[in-house]
């Protein structure tokens, strides 16, 4: 080897402390997120705050309207509910109540915001869970496939189809699908309940339970998944596109690998970043629900929720959503922050 | 006689037309032989099909009529067939940085052949030995490294180990040094040269650079829009270069023969969807631009054809040149 002696040896002694500062800087990297996180939620609550105070409907007068009430009674009203107060002692007050998961009465279910969220936090991440796992598994793999054919019929067929399903408007694709599927049109028989998320003449546990609530939640869950899925073709199809040309899949393909594990092993995981971040942002709005969804369906979520506490308008509890939905799109970003660094290991770099 | 590690017959290699153009010819005719143990540069401008022969060689690309002869024995283009002929010769690329996985390891990388191959026997050793052998040492200091994380000539090695975990008797490297900085370009061209010598590695190496044929190489072909239009020795080729689009090459290299004056080549850049008629040099040629009257009308560079150049490597120099004399088979 007295030839390969001459090329010279190339080592790395230079960058041999990394671990110890790699963990310092993973702290750092998490550090700076999470302050963001809480900048943008302490944003937020200023923002929902003034929003909520400055809407032009007297709520005193929203809560006792067609009922003959003294001037009296609307003082006291005003005391009991705090309206008395300056704006921006009732600005702290509201701060201190989130910060200690008080979210408010709501005036219209007489009943507290966070028991109301918690009730109706199951139903909604049931909805959207179910709807975002088949909608994510089959938008990445129709976006995989078509980006790899580009311009196959395959690809023509996925991209149109997707593309079509995510401009239709949602509350008209439930409508059609209501039509359809629950109260059947010709041949087709009612195959599905037309809303609500169970059948209260049916026991309200047990397997039979399951089933109704299973069947209760095809059509919302198929409204949901038909709209939403076309993003994840497209920015799935994109990214792979992107890497088609790169070298490193030529190389790949030198050392023997076949089209389909080229495909598996290294354009996917690579082109998998920017679906992610979309996953993340979409969990985020996990918790909103899909407001039109759930009010097509009636069903009972946060999203059927806030379009309840819309209609009077329910003003704490507006604005407890509003804070509930905040909080978890800032705490689903600072995760996406987070696995990101574990999945590109670019981004560690940096 | 020697059967050599790679040939090609007749090669042709035509891209189906789009967006109104023809059909490119991308490799449309090429004989070329390369010897155990030797080093071949294939030389010419970016477009002229010299990738795509590249490709041709390690079998990424099917060509449309011709044979690829691998130790005398024509390529099978069956999946089974082609995966154990990756085995055999391997490809290294011109940009490290995008020749590698942005999200594998150094050892990932290049354990990824010898795993595919089912060569796991011994898979920490063979990952070893690969990085030394691309002067990457000590190994050790590598292994857990992102493509990011290191310097393009430590890439480039990297990409080579890869290669050389297969134990491959040929490398076909596509313009391997082109876009390290000139510092490191020598190191690893060094690093070819004592592979072969350690080795007893075969390379075809493709190039715009004459210079860099005439670092590591035994033998040259210089090719020009699908055709290889002269070969032989580095010696012949680069000191007497006989076909006018060599001396066109060579004359504006600045350490070049006093006596040349330097030739800057005019006209269309060549184009493999619209081959010329004769000589597919003829619209740039200087020599057949001076040509006048008789003489122009008895050369007919515009309408004779050329044959094929043999790709013999035992002849000093072969030119595909109605105005030089010499060998046109």
């Amino acid at each position: 080897m007295s030839s390969t002696a001459a090329t010279g040896t190339v080592t790395g002694r230079e960058t041999s402390s990394r671990p110890v500062s790699g963990r310092f800087e993973l702290l750092t990297y998490l550090g700076s997120k999470l302050a963001a996180a809480v900048v943008s939620f302490f944003v937020t609550l200023v923002i929902g705050f003034t929003i909520f105070s400055l809407m032009p409907s007297d709520p005193v007068r929203t809560l006792t309207r067609g009922r003959p009430t003294s001037e009296a009674q609307l003082a006291h009203l005003r005391l009991q509910l705090g309206l008395d107060k300056p704006i921006w002692e009732r600005f702290l007050s509201f701060v201190n109540d989130t910060l200690h998961f008080r979210l408010g009465y709501s005036w219209q279910f007489q009943q507290s915001v966070s028991s109301l969220v918690a009730d109706r936090l199951w139903p909604t991440l049931l909805l959207m869970g179910t709807a975002m796992i088949l909608s994510v598994t089959l938008g990445l793999w129709l976006g995989v496939r078509s980006g790899w054919r580009q311009g196959s019929l395959f690809d023509r067929i996925a991209s149109s189809t997707s593309l079509t399903l995510w401009s239709v408007p949602t509350f008209w694709l439930g409508m059609i699908l209501l039509v359809v599927f629950s109260v059947g049109i010709g041949p087709i028989p009612s195959l599905f309940p037309a809303g609500g998320m169970s059948d209260p003449a049916l026991p309200q546990s047990g397997f039979g339970h399951y089933v109704d609530v299973a069947r209760h939640l095809v059509l919302p869950c198929l409204t949901m998944v038909l709209v939403v899925f076309a993003q994840y073709v497209t920015i799935m199809r994109s990214s792979i596109i992107d890497e088609l040309g790169s070298p490193y899949l030529l190389t790949a393909r030198a050392k023997g690998l076949t089209d389909a594990d080229v495909r598996r092993k290294h354009a996917t995981p690579n082109a998998l970043l920017p679906s992610v971040t979309m996953i993340f942002m979409q969990l985020g709005t996990l918790v909103s629900g899909a407001i039109t969804v759930e009010a097509v369906y009636s069903w009972p979520g946060l999203g059927y929720l806030t379009y309840q506490a819309l209609q009077i308008p329910d003003l704490p509890l507006l604005q407890g959503t509003f804070v509930v939905f905040s909080a978890s799109v800032i705490i689903m970003n600072f995760l996406a922050d987070v696995v990101y660094r574990y999945l590109d290991p670019r981004v560690r770099a940096q | 006689m020697n059967v050599p590690a790679l040939e090609v017959r007749d090669l042709k290699i035509t891209y189906p037309a789009r967006r109104g153009r023809g059909p490119a010819r991308a490799v449309d005719g090429v004989n070329l032989r390369v010897e155990q143990g030797e080093i071949v540069a294939l030389i010419g401008e970016s477009g002229c099909g010299k990738s795509t022969l590249a490709r041709a060689l390690v079998g990424l690309v099917k060509p449309t009529s011709g044979q690829v002869l691998y130790q005398g024995t024509p390529l099978n283009y069956s999946a089974k067939a082609l995966k154990k002929y990756r085995r055999h010769t391997q490809l290294v690329l011109q940009d490290p940085g995008g020749a590698l996985n942005p999200r594998q390891n150094v050892f990932d990388a290049v354990a990824e052949g010898p795993r595919l191959h089912g060569l796991t026997d011994r898979l920490n050793e063979t990952v070893r030995t690969s990085l030394t052998r691309a002067g990457l040492r000590p190994p050790e200091e590598f292994t857990a490294r992102f493509p990011h994380e290191m310097s393009g000539g430590q890439q480039q090695r990297v990409v080579i180990a890869g290669a050389l975990a297969l134990d491959p008797s040929v490398i076909v490297a596509d313009e391997p040094v082109a876009s390290l900085d000139a510092s490191v370009r020598g190191e690893i061209l060094k690093l070819i040269l004592s592979l072969r010598d350690d080795l007893g590695l075969s390379a075809l190496v493709v190039s715009h650079d004459l210079g860099l044929a005439w670092n590591i190489a035994d033998r040259v072909a210089v090719m020009y829009l699908g055709r290889i239009v002269e070969m032989g020795t580095v010696e012949e080729v680069l000191l007497r270069p006989r076909h006018p689009y060599t001396r066109a090459l060579l004359s504006v290299l600045p350490d070049s023969a006093k006596d040349w004056r330097p030739t800057l080549l005019a006209g269309e850049p060549p184009d493999p969807t619209a081959i010329p008629s004769g000589c597919r040099f003829h619209p740039r040629c200087g020599n057949w631009a001076a040509l006048s009257g008789p003489d122009r009308e008895a050369a007919g560079c515009d309408r004779r054809d050329l044959p094929i150049l043999s790709g013999d490597p035992s002849a000093l120099t072969l030119t595909a040149c109605h105005l030089v004399p010499g060998e046109h088979v």
